[in-house]
């Protein structure tokens, strides 16, 4: 089938099977490899992308769905003058990440999740829907909050430090 | 693993639908379940029919003192308690958190839930628990099945394979409903072992109404009627709720041994969680 995948702003015009997962059609078609693929069954969380401003499982979605509709990936996070996203610099602080595997999954599903009020309890909940092996999600929940409350107060310009 | 081959259809209609499902299409809703049984190779649909750009499936209406959730309203919708009116929005909150966890409930279904029928389904115990309508489409017609009919075991419903599950109704539970949800796992990843929702009227001092549904305590969803029986006409109190939980645990259950949960070990959980929840429920 012929799609048009629209990537951080840029179109993609692909020719897919239908089969093929958007994860995949991310990876191999796109040449986008930020979104990384652990267990395509939805658990590991580390294919997490944005869909239509929505974090979601890019290995549980098929790209033929994705046709026309925005999607964002660890690579359109970076602003255009390519100065970290505030939630690179947080995770950057409080050391939320180390073998770097589930980095990008984690830091889609907090873009997600940064324009809404996130409570201490909504934090731990986002955090235990990716798995990450090296951190033990302590610094990753650190890290998120401190975005989180960066962006509240509209301290998230991308060039003061977080 | 892939998924194997398959046509690919994108009805802009329920018409257009229910077609391809009398040509032997499978339904991909939000595909949380389906994509991942394809992935695993446990299901090989020849042709899925996409019904994410039909429109009006994922409306919630409230007409008349019923909630109709069409077929495309995700999980994520009910975890505002304003969603729904009423205690049934309060005790749809209380249950989604326990439902997968954002990323899937951003994408997978209510109604998709009732569709797979897995036995630890949420949504699929709440159903039986609040005498929800299930509304089937296909090419001969429209039918309603009440849940309880519905579910006849572990991924087996009444629904014809070439039916469209369009919409679920629930009736609204009254203002003065208490409600509470609770759930037993082994790991935040994990399928519920248990869980028990239950939805309470007390009235003048005196429980006037119960319904209790209980999710993984047999090969299908439960409602706990054993137990519901012991309650009505009683005062709420703790040895209540604890009878209540153990007619749940004894009567009502009918658990399936697992590799972490043989069956006394469940029904020792039933119990538990049942006087528990109920003790959540109870208006004071």
């Amino acid at each position: 089938m012929r799609i048009t995948l629209t990537v951080n702003d840029a179109a993609y015009p692909l020719e897919v099977e239908p089969r093929r997962v958007l994860a995949d059609a991310l990876r191999d078609d796109c040449g986008l490899t930020g979104t990384h693929l652990g267990c395509e069954q939805g658990v590991c969380g580390a294919c997490t992308v944005l869909v239509d401003g929505e974090a979601v499982r890019s290995c549980l979605m098929l790209a033929v769905q994705c046709d026309g509709v925005p999607i964002r990936t660890v690579e359109g996070l970076t602003g255009p003058d390519g100065q970290p996203h505030p939630l690179q610099r947080a995770f950057s602080a409080e050391r939320g990440l180390q073998c770097g595997f589930c980095t990008p999954g984690f830091l889609m599903l907090a873009a997600g999740a940064l324009d809404h009020d996130l409570s201490e309890n909504e934090v731990a909940d986002l955090v235990r829907s990716n798995l990450c092996r090296c951190t033990g999600y302590e610094p990753i929940r650190r890290a998120i909050t401190r975005a989180a409350h960066a962006h509240q107060n509209g301290q998230d310009g991308r060039h003061r430090s977080v | 693993m892939k998924p194997a081959a398959f046509d690919y259809l994108v009805p802009q209609t329920v018409a257009g639908a229910v077609d391809a499902l009398a040509a032997g299409a499978q339904v991909l809703a939000g595909g949380q379940s389906l994509l991942l049984e394809m992935h695993l190779q446990r299901a090989h649909p020849a042709l899925v029919a996409d019904i994410n750009r039909v429109p009006g499936l994922d409306t919630l209406t409230v007409v008349d003192g019923t909630l109709t959730v069409g077929a495309l309203v995700r999980h994520k919708t009910f975890e505002s308690p304003g969603a729904v009116p009423g205690p049934l929005g309060d005790l749809f909150a209380r249950a989604v958190g326990y439902i997968a966890h954002p990323p899937i409930r951003a994408r997978g279904t209510m109604t998709g839930n009732l569709a797979w029928a897995h036995p630890a389904s949420e949504w699929c115990a709440l159903a039986v628990a609040l005498d929800a309508v299930v509304e089937l489409r296909s090419t001969r017609g429209t039918r309603e099945i009440p849940a309880e009919d519905y579910f006849l075991g572990p991924f087996q419903t009444a629904r014809d394979p070439d039916e469209l599950l369009t919409a679920v109704r629930y009736p609204l539970l009254a203002p003065d409903t208490g409600v509470a949800f609770t759930e037993h796992r082994r790991t935040g990843f994990s399928f519920a072992q248990v869980a028990v929702g239950a939805a309470l009227t007390v009235r003048e001092g005196v429980i006037t109404g119960a319904r209790i549904g209980l999710a993984n305590c047999a090969d299908r969803p439960l409602r706990a009627h054993n137990a519901e029986r012991t309650l009505i006409g009683s005062e709420p109190s703790q040895p209540v709720f604890t009878a209540a939980g153990e007619a749940a645990a004894e009567r009502d259950a009918a658990p399936v041994p697992e590799p972490y949960a043989d069956v006394d070990y469940r029904r020792h959980v039933v119990a538990v969680l049942v006087a528990r929840t109920l003790r959540e429920a109870a208006p004071v």
